[in-house]
């Protein structure tokens, strides 16, 4: 006997991530899922974000990781609220993990919480978690052809910021090559060239979050 | 490997709706996989075989259905194919293009063997 049923397989996903998304928004707290590769510099953004904006935001953190705490130690050396989430073998944060990882903030003193997704090109972009944007981290390291194999991450994001580019005279990295085709995969992509160690172009992405940030508390 | 925790939800729902006939096996569940939803149906198959032993869906076959990446460019209307992710209109090369087609993961049917009302078992 055939059962009809038409579903959405992640549909179980979507219903939580709906629901963390209207908490978000009842709280009024502007919510960003940072993903990208390991080793892309994901945790080293988060840092330099939190020393720039966390006079004037209050920020909160969830780290999410297969394993080990070292990324929540770091981020947490800034004397803001951190949440672990260890996957435990997971490639990606879903909206019930992070559902989890949000019984241990207190909203009332968040006004942005960055949540670092596992570092993966694939599956994260697959997972909603409630955010109210998603950005990818990429670095120069890496290579130019990732648009191309890597498409969705590039489609579902907000912002693609390009990391390292201090090392761009060392490699054979085509800059056109690749914002090109980021933008061919996603027309919409706001593309930041960075580097966390020199802190070159970091000026935009500081200026494009805490522009949302007010959005979203007013 | 995000098709095991796709397999996973897919083998929940699966379950869930196998409920009501209590005792039938699940034999075959037919599914959309869009292109674009990076899932790839050998991977996908294989980490539902493994987490659906000992249940009622042990066995059963994934009928996967692959969907292209199908688009509707904004300035000619033209809908459209296409292979590479590339989100720009072959025929006028409009680059506002939606999405019709590409990231489903949708399961559509499944088929249960519920022995006496299929007519197998009593003579």
């Amino acid at each position: 006997m055939e059962i009809k049923l038409v579903k959405d397989i992640l549909e179980a996903n979507e219903v939580i991530a709906s629901q963390n998304r209207r908490l978000f928004a009842d709280e009024g707290v502007y919510v960003v899922n940072l993903m990208g590769s390991p080793g892309a510099g994901k945790t080293t953004l988060l840092e330099r974000t939190i020393e720039h904006i966390k006079d004037r935001k209050r920020i909160a953190v969830i780290e999410g990781d297969i394993a080990t705490s070292r990324d929540a130690q770091r981020v947490a050396a800034y004397a803001i609220p951190t949440v672990q989430i260890n996957t435990g073998g997971a490639c990606h944060l879903d909206g019930n993990m992070v559902r989890e990882g949000l019984r241990e903030l207190d909203f009332d003193k968040i006004d942005l919480l960055l949540v670092e997704n596992v570092g993966n090109l694939v599956c994260p972009a697959e997972f909603k978690i409630g955010e109210d944007d998603k950005v990818m981290l990429i670095s120069v390291t890496e290579g130019d052809d990732k648009p191309l194999k890597y498409p969705l991450m590039f489609q579902v994001s907000s912002v693609l910021l390009l990391n390292k580019i201090d090392l761009l005279s060392y490699l054979d990295f085509d800059l056109e090559r690749f914002r090109s085709d980021a933008l061919k995969v996603n027309p919409h992509l706001e593309v930041m060239a960075i580097s966390c160690n020199t802190g070159e172009g970091l000026d935009n992405w500081f200026r494009w979050l805490e522009e949302r940030v007010n959005k979203k508390g007013t | 490997m995000h098709e095991l925790a796709i397999a996973q939800s897919l083998l929940e729902i699966v379950e869930q709706e196998a409920l009501p006939y209590s005792g039938a096996r699940v034999t075959r569940v037919k599914l959309l996989i869009g292109k674009l939803s990076g899932v790839v149906p050998d991977a996908l198959r294989f980490a539902f075989e493994v987490i659906s032993q000992g249940g009622i869906a042990e066995g059963a076959s994934l009928d996967i259905q692959e969907v292209p990446l199908r688009l509707r460019c904004h300035q000619c209307g033209e809908v459209f194919v296409v292979d590479d992710p590339f989100m720009t209109c072959p025929r006028c090369e409009g680059p506002e293009v939606e999405m019709v087609s590409g990231r489903e993961l949708e399961i559509r049917s499944m088929e249960i063997d519920d022995g006496d009302q299929a007519g197998q078992g009593h003579p």
